[in-house]
């Protein structure tokens, strides 16, 4: 239904100016008139804009509401046009709602994990791309296979697993296992890119007499800075957003990180949206800034390994 | 000449020993992480444990409970309708925006951002912010009694007919950027020659698409179904930010439900068998990747 649907503006795209149609000048059989043209591309941006504006909207929604005031809220329900303007909402999730503690728990959980697990897996895809390990291709798909299974087969372990060792509710076992679970996916899409450096380019560093650890270092990490640049857009928000590992591994209110810290002001501020909006601004800040910034690499991350 | 040989003969032969422990580490984390909890969650599913006293064996006791179990057929049954739902209308929607999109072409950038910002938006926050729009006095209501349609307003979330689909749309809108993004690579990766020559043999709007585009696009297709797959069954987030499974469990997933077993109701055995059958439902689609990604690795 849809499929249909979106087919028809398509059409329309390849069959008025597709991209060799415009760059051969030669004359085309079909060629509409100017003004038909003129009207697609109005119907284009009509259609696109209104797509675009039903997306944004809830964004929109949520930026009002965090700066109303609880009273306005009351007296006109959440769904309406604002009648204020405070920050107050968000004084009171930064502050009151523990929100301060949860933003730098999560950025001492993501940050050392982004780049212990970028870090660790580079080393072996370095190693399982440019050796002739044995066991090569079953290593790399059994770390790939590790990183697709479905996280609850491990929960109970690895909340157990924690406990044993004595760093349950610590922000160390939330690391270690994010560490751990993404390493395999990493892996696999760094090897990929890693393949494709030419062989050459190590030889001559060989006999140059460069050690392996010279190679990865002044070679081969350069060399993958646009995969490495990539996941780790993506990574960020990954691990960043993540509620399940956490509230798997941790118990403390206080060393909770900003997702799970955000279902907690649902609890505590039941019904006072402005702070809850102010809170779900708080928790989104940090990737949209990331998105925003490295959105060539964000956009890149989401396809490696995926279409190739 | 003969230096570049004896390199490479080298390279196959003897690999430096810090080679090998750049792969063993994280493998050894990867193991002590993942494949040893693994095990364990697999043995557990054979057991009663209440996380204090020791695991008492109970064979296949956890798996012949659910075939009773009116919640575990709900979750179950559930979990395959996200399937299908989700899984399909983000398919669906996230191939419409690409073709949409597909075109370079002025403000074309900032449409796709549009799409794909909330992608970065964690599940809570998306819940959270939907969860405004569906309060009995929030957006949605206010929309439909703007538009003379006073009569469907609802407590959404509130009502065990309508959770789950309510709960389904904020999933969709942070996940059709997503698959967008998927096919939009896709999409830019067919030779135009292709539609010059079909729009030479005179072939439609509608033939171009189902004979080049969609052909054109299988291995995405492929790619697209994986994600989906695995990213339904570990849907957890937003059911968990929305309705906790709720109400009645009407919105149950069997990852919601798992958790709250294992967690809450310290059921760690049951929890565990409940993990095992999300494990079975998503085999499939975790060995075809990996066949997939074996026959890349090869080349």
């Amino acid at each position: 239904m849809t499929v249909t649907h979106a087919s028809a503006p398509v059409g329309k795209d390849s069959g008025g100016d597709s991209g060799t149609g415009s760059a051969a000048p030669r004359p085309h059989p079909r060629r509409p008139a100017l003004g038909s043209r003129a009207l697609r591309t109005a119907g284009f941006h009509l259609t696109a804009g209104m797509v675009s504006a039903l997306w944004l909207l809830p964004i929109a929604l949520v930026l009002v509401t965090s700066t109303r005031t609880f009273d306005d809220i009351a007296a006109h329900g959440v769904g309406s046009l604002p009648h204020s303007f405070t920050l107050d909402g968000f004084r009171q999730a930064w502050v009151d709602g523990g929100q301060q503690q949860a933003l730098v728990n999560s950025m001492l959980v993501t940050v050392p994990t982004v780049l212990l697990s970028l870090g660790l897996a580079s080393m072996a895809a370095f190693a399982l791309s440019r050796y002739d390990l044995p066991l090569r291709r079953a290593l790399l798909l059994l770390m790939l296979g590790g990183n697709l299974l479905p996280p609850q087969i491990l929960l109970i372990p690895v909340a157990k697993l924690s406990e044993v060792m004595g760093i349950h509710d610590q922000l160390y076992a939330l690391i270690g296992v994010q560490v751990g679970f993404g390493v395999g996916f990493y892996v696999f899409v760094l090897h990929g890119f890693m393949r494709a450096i030419p062989d050459e380019i190590q030889q001559a560093a060989v006999i140059d007499g460069a050690s392996p650890w010279q190679i990865y270092r002044r070679i081969i990490m350069p060399l993958a800075r646009p995969a490495l640049a990539a996941l780790s857009a993506l990574s960020f928000t990954w691990i960043f957003n993540d509620l399940l590992w956490a509230i798997t591994v941790l118990r403390t209110d206080t060393r909770m990180p900003i997702t799970a810290s955000l279902i907690g002001l649902q609890g505590q501020y039941v019904s006072m949206w402005n702070v809850i909006a102010a809170g779900s601004v708080i928790a989104a800040a940090p990737t949209v800034a990331v998105f925003l910034r490295f959105q060539r690499h964000f956009v890149a991350g989401l396809n490696l390994g995926a279409v190739k | 000449m003969a230096l570049i040989g004896s390199a490479r003969r080298s390279r196959a032969t003897r690999v430096p020993p810090v080679v090998l422990a750049f792969v063993l580490v994280p493998l050894l984390a990867e193991a002590f992480w993942v494949f040893w909890p693994a095990l364990q969650g697999f043995y557990l599913s054979l057991t009663s444990w209440d996380g204090l006293t020791a695991p008492g064996f109970v064979g296949l006791g956890n798996f012949s409970e659910m075939a009773h179990d009116p919640v575990f057929r709900t979750a179950l049954v559930n979990t395959v309708l996200w399937l299908l739902l989700f899984g399909g209308l983000s398919a669906a929607l996230g191939l419409g925006a690409a073709l949409l999109l597909q075109q370079e072409r002025r403000g074309i950038g900032f449409y796709r951002a549009a799409l794909f910002l909330p992608v970065v938006f964690s599940l809570v926050a998306t819940a959270l912010v939907w969860q405004a729009m569906y309060q009995p006095d929030g957006l949605i209501n206010n929309v439909l009694s703007a538009v003379g349609l006073g009569g469907w307003r609802h407590a959404w979330l509130a009502d065990q007919d309508t959770a789950f689909y309510a709960v389904i749309v904020p999933a969709l809108w942070r996940q059709v950027g997503y698959v967008m993004v998927l096919y939009l690579a896709g999409l830019k990766g067919i030779d135009p020659v292709l539609y010059e020559a079909a729009k030479v043999d005179g072939a439609g709007r509608l033939q171009q698409f189902r004979h080049i585009t969609l052909p054109q696009l299988r291995s995405v297709n492929a790619v697209v179904l994986s994600v989906i797959v695995i990213d339904s069954l570990r849907s957890f987030d937003v059911v968990w930010a929305l309705t906790r499974g709720g109400p009645y469990h009407s919105s149950e997933l069997l990852s919601t439900y798992m958790y709250s077993t294992a967690f809450q109701s310290l059921r760690l055995g049951y929890g565990s068998a409940l993990a095992v059958v999300i494990f079975v439902l998503a085999f499939g689609v975790i060995a075809s990747y990996l066949v997939r990604a074996f026959r890349e690795a090869d080349r």
